[in-house]
């Protein structure tokens, strides 16, 4: 047994935020930065898609057929040089990485957020309330969560047809319930602690202990899942393009657009499917990088 | 004679984050042996840490930065961790607050002590189980073969810490330091430790450290005792004499704010202002913020002054001996 | 005599933990699982008059933090009621319970837990005045900044969150946030046990002189006697669920009758400018889950009779004012 700093009280800091300090932690790891850098990078370049991508992608009358599966390098009637090649659609795969990779992260996104935020007032009911609230709502959250993500998926997918939104839908349904159960433990560690006590007795309503009191406290844990959670979005959506049940044919995300030129690996005709795969690894890779730090630092922190 | 234990300038200090917390600041005590220490301060005083470095208990971040700790004449610090651990529970022994903190809550009773034991004496597990029996009955524990067979979590709070001081004692140690023993204790059951304490080391001849931030109890069995504030003791000497006629204005603040002193209703004698931070300490008299005698020459901090009746003081201004407690 | 802002009559709480499926489940194999339960407190009466202050005292396991969260009504009593100014609060309708529920407010023992670690200490204070309408919210700001300066805290800390603040500070927001309801009754839960020596006494001066300026009823659970001594005017004795007795203040550290109370007096730490033998009482206090027949103090009483192993003494006025559980006072 020996004695950590702990034992030692803690100075008051005058006025630090806790988001320098939890800035300060991130970045002392590089790889975690680089990989911070590389998500901010990923971002950055999807949202400015439609100014830096030399053609749309998804306009059909700017493409030539008669340009389809040039290879890397080549060049268009135009001048436009296709720096990546081209599909068999004839999309120059820069722009059509972009684009694509603007909807994916786009979809994961939306999707991942609806779900954080139905998902964690759902389970911070569900700890308030405990009981048989809790118990129903932790059944269907654990049925939900006994079922493969992608068997959900596909026959939501089937019922509901195809189209972004759907897609959204779909992931949302799927998502959800893995926040409710972080939060709900999480929350009831919380609802046992003497603030949550202390606003009973002020006669606080439930809804405003609930979401004012309890839900923020709860919330940290969910951060880390939800940066995680993006990632497995980006390939749940991107394996159900490439199934054919995701989105629609003229508007590729990612998925798509290796699914189109999967079959065209062993032609020779590699980079239709190997650029937008390399970009779909490269984004999930420093997501789950970013979480991965996230969640060591935010560890130790839980325990103040 | 030469004293048992010998503190001489000890720093200890942890390099955090946000800088460097200097938790002990040059503090010098000895103990002779067979003798009771009280180590008193509130939290933040470097009381705990102290009583951790003299078993070579502080980690990284954490170090011993500078001074000395003599045991028997020998050095302490800079010895290796085995060295140390050869010394730990049978000749130095340690009572923590939170008997947790000496009992494994996965481990029997009679596990627990015949592993202690065995740790510094070879002995069959028969004659080893008797002794633990024998350990139990001394620190006044009823029926102690139900206790041997329990978990610690089947023990009420001071039970456990009794075995916890049965652990301590068990080798018949020189120094016992004890952390705060009875602080999580009600009052019934801490007098009741206290009292077994009191005998056990009378009996068997063993010095021992209380650190404690309860002046009242200390005033009852410590043959000395010495006050720290930020980091350094700031007076100590004989008990009666250092709580009957206080030198320093933090130990004349700290006795004048106890309770069961004044008339009922009647506000309290109060230091005012905080303890400072043991990160950003001013430069001079620690206390010099609080004190209401403190002037221009606190700016440099005070050294130990020597005071007839074997007592120090560190303070430019202390009040005369003569004075006391009104 | 005015009628008491609060009255705790026959006042009892058992606690249950009925065995859960899995474990009723094994009983069915092993023959028959029980449910523990524990009678935090029993049978407990007393009354605080205006402007009163009542400590209540005892060690750990006694019920007070239970009778204390009974009486600002986060729990239900098994038994008994508590009456605010005559009203019982069980029968109350939701409306009157909830204004009921702001004259009787909380201070908590825990500084650091009581306080929402992610909210500021002005919204920490002014929250609840605000949602019920106590101060109009154009208004909240300065009623907020009244409140701190009122305990004794620079207003400008009202943007600060509370692990910036130290103890005695954490400590002094949560006697703002309980003020700022104008509550007509406090009970203060072990309040200053959390704080450093030098601090509680600041704190301690400060409920002193907020009870002065504010004329409040209030009950102060400790298991300190110095601090009940200081600041209370009666005092009750709880030991194991029960009352054991009940004086006023200086006749009880004068002259205590209980043999337990006798016990922690004798006990409490005092500053001796001599050694002193320690002469403690023997015994470990009684698991609350298996408390002893009869007068529950008995195997640890040094006057104990046969009589107490078997037959509860009842509360009885032994003087104007002054009452007592024990067989003792019935001889002679």
């Amino acid at each position: 047994m020996t004695v950590s700093f702990e034992s030692v009280p803690t100075p008051v800091p005058a006025r630090g935020s806790g988001l320098l300090r939890l800035w300060r932690e991130f970045a002392e790891s590089p790889v975690a930065l680089a990989a911070l850098a590389g998500v901010a990078l990923l971002f950055a370049l999807a949202l400015a898609a439609p100014w830096i991508a030399p053609q749309n992608p998804y306009d059909l009358a700017q493409l030539s057929i008669l340009d389809n599966k040039l290879p890397p390098g080549a060049q268009s009637i135009d001048g436009l040089t296709y720096w990546l090649g081209t599909d068999d659609q004839g999309r120059d795969l820069v722009s059509a990485i972009l684009y694509g990779l603007r909807l994916s992260l786009l979809v994961a996104a939306t999707a991942t957020a609806i779900a954080l935020a139905i998902g964690a007032v759902v389970g911070t009911i569900a700890a308030y309330f405990g009981g048989i609230v809790d118990a129903v709502i932790m059944r269907i959250v654990d049925i939900q969560l006994s079922f493969p993500a992608i068997l959900i998926a596909l026959i939501l997918l089937a019922i509901l047809g195809k189209g972004v939104d759907k897609v959204v839908i779909a992931l949302i349904s799927v998502q959800w319930a893995y926040y409710a159960r972080t939060i709900r433990g999480s929350a009831l560690v919380e609802r046992r602690r003497e603030y949550i006590e202390a606003a009973r007795v002020l006669a606080l309503s439930p809804a405003r202990i609930m979401f004012r009191h309890l839900l923020p406290n709860a919330f940290p844990p969910l951060i880390v899942v939800a940066t995680v959670q993006v990632a497995h979005a980006i390939s749940l959506e991107a394996t159900l393009s490439f199934l054919g049940v995701g989105v629609p044919i003229t508007e590729p995300s990612l998925g798509l657009l290796i699914a189109n030129g999967y079959g065209y690996m062993l032609s020779g005709l590699y980079w239709i499917a190997f650029y937008p795969g390399l970009a779909l690894l490269a984004a999930i890779l420093a997501i789950n990088l970013v979480g991965d730090r996230l969640a060591d630092i935010m560890n130790p922190r839980l325990k103040r | 004679m030469a004293p048992l234990l010998e503190i001489d300038g000890l720093k200890v200090q942890f390099s955090l984050r946000d800088g460097l917390v200097r938790a002990v600041d040059g503090v010098s005590l000895a103990v002779d042996a067979g003798e009771v220490l009280g180590l008193v301060g509130e939290s933040g005083s470097g009381k705990s840490v102290t009583g951790f470095a003299i078993l070579g208990l502080v980690d990284p971040p954490g170090r011993i930065a500078a001074g000395a700790i003599r045991f028997r004449g020998e050095e302490l610090v800079g010895r290796s961790e085995a060295e140390l651990r050869g010394m730990r529970g049978r000749d130095i022994a340690m009572v923590f607050q939170d008997p947790m903190m000496t009992l494994n809550p996965v481990l029997r009773i009679d596990t627990q002590v015949v592993e202690a034991i065995t740790a510094h004496e070879r002995v069959s597990a028969r004659a080893a189980r008797a002794r633990a029996r024998d350990a139990l009955v001394a620190v006044g524990i009823a029926s102690p073969d139900e206790r041997l067979s329990a978990y610690p979590h089947q023990l009420s709070g001071g039970m456990r810490q009794r075995v916890a001081i049965a652990i301590a004692l068990l080798h018949r140690p020189a120094l016992v330091i004890a952390d705060e023993p009875t602080t999580a204790l009600d009052v019934t059951i801490q007098s009741q430790i206290v009292a077994q304490m009191q005998a056990l080391c009378a009996e068997s001849g063993t010095a021992l450290i209380w650190i404690t931030h309860d002046l009242a109890l200390i005033s009852g069995f410590a043959d000395r005792v010495a006050v720290m504030y930020a980091g350094r003791i700031v007076e100590q000497g004989p008990v009666g004499d250092v709580l009957g006629a206080p030198l320093h204005p933090y130990t004349r603040g700290l006795i004048g704010s106890l309770l069961g002193g004044g008339a009922p209703g009647a506000p309290l004698a109060q230091i005012p202002g905080l303890p400072p931070s043991p990160i950003n300490l001013p430069p001079g008299c620690a206390f010099a913020p609080r004190c209401p005698r403190a002037d221009g020459t606190c700016a440099t901090a005070p050294d130990d002054t020597a005071h007839p009746g074997g007592r120090t003081v560190r303070c430019w201004h202390p009040h005369a001996a003569l004075e006391t407690v009104a | 005599m005015s009628a008491p802002v609060i009255a705790i009559e026959y006042v009892s709480k058992g606690f249950v933990r009925r065995p859960g499926l899995a474990e009723r489940a094994a009983g069915l194999v092993t023959g028959g699982a029980r449910a523990t339960a524990v009678q935090a407190l029993d049978d407990v009466s007393f009354a605080i008059a205006e402007r009163e202050v009542v400590g209540l005292v005892g060690e750990s396991g006694c019920g007070k933090s239970t009778l204390g969260r009974i009486v600002v009504n986060a729990l239900p009593p098994t038994a008994g009621e508590v009456k605010f100014r005559g009203a019982a609060l069980a029968t109350l309708d939701p409306a009157a319970r909830r204004e009921v529920a702001r004259k009787i407010q909380m201070v908590f023992q825990d500084p650091m837990a009581s306080l929402n670690p992610r909210m500021r200490i002005g919204e920490i204070v002014g929250e609840a005045p605000r949602v019920h309408g106590i101060v109009e919210k154009r208004e909240a700001g300065a009623y907020v900044d009244e409140m701190l300066a009122r305990v004794g805290l620079d207003p400008s800390l009202r943007n600060r969150y509370p692990h910036q603040l130290s103890g005695g500070q954490r400590a002094r927001v949560g006697i703002a946030r309980a003020l700022a309801m104008r509550p007509a009754f406090l009970v203060c839960d072990e309040p200053v046990a959390a704080l450093d020596v030098s601090i509680q006494a600041q704190v301690l001066n400060l409920l002193m002189r907020l009870r002065a300026e504010l004329g409040l009823a209030c009950l102060f659970i400790s298991h300190n006697l110095g601090v009940v001594e200081h600041i209370a005017d009666r005092v009750v004795i709880l030991y194991l669920g029960r009352v054991v007795e009940i004086a006023p203040n200086a006749e009880l550290f004068r002259a205590p009758n209980h043999p337990y109370t006798q016990a922690l007096l004798a006990n409490a730490p005092r500053l001796d400018t001599k050694k002193r033998r320690f002469a403690p009482i023997a015994g470990e206090l009684p698991s609350p889950f298996a408390p002893p027949a009869g007068c529950h103090f008995h195997p640890r009483c040094p006057a104990a009779m046969d009589r107490c192993r078997s037959e509860r003494p009842a509360l009885r006025e032994i003087a104007p004012g002054r009452f007592s559980a024990c067989h003792l006072n019935a001889m002679g």
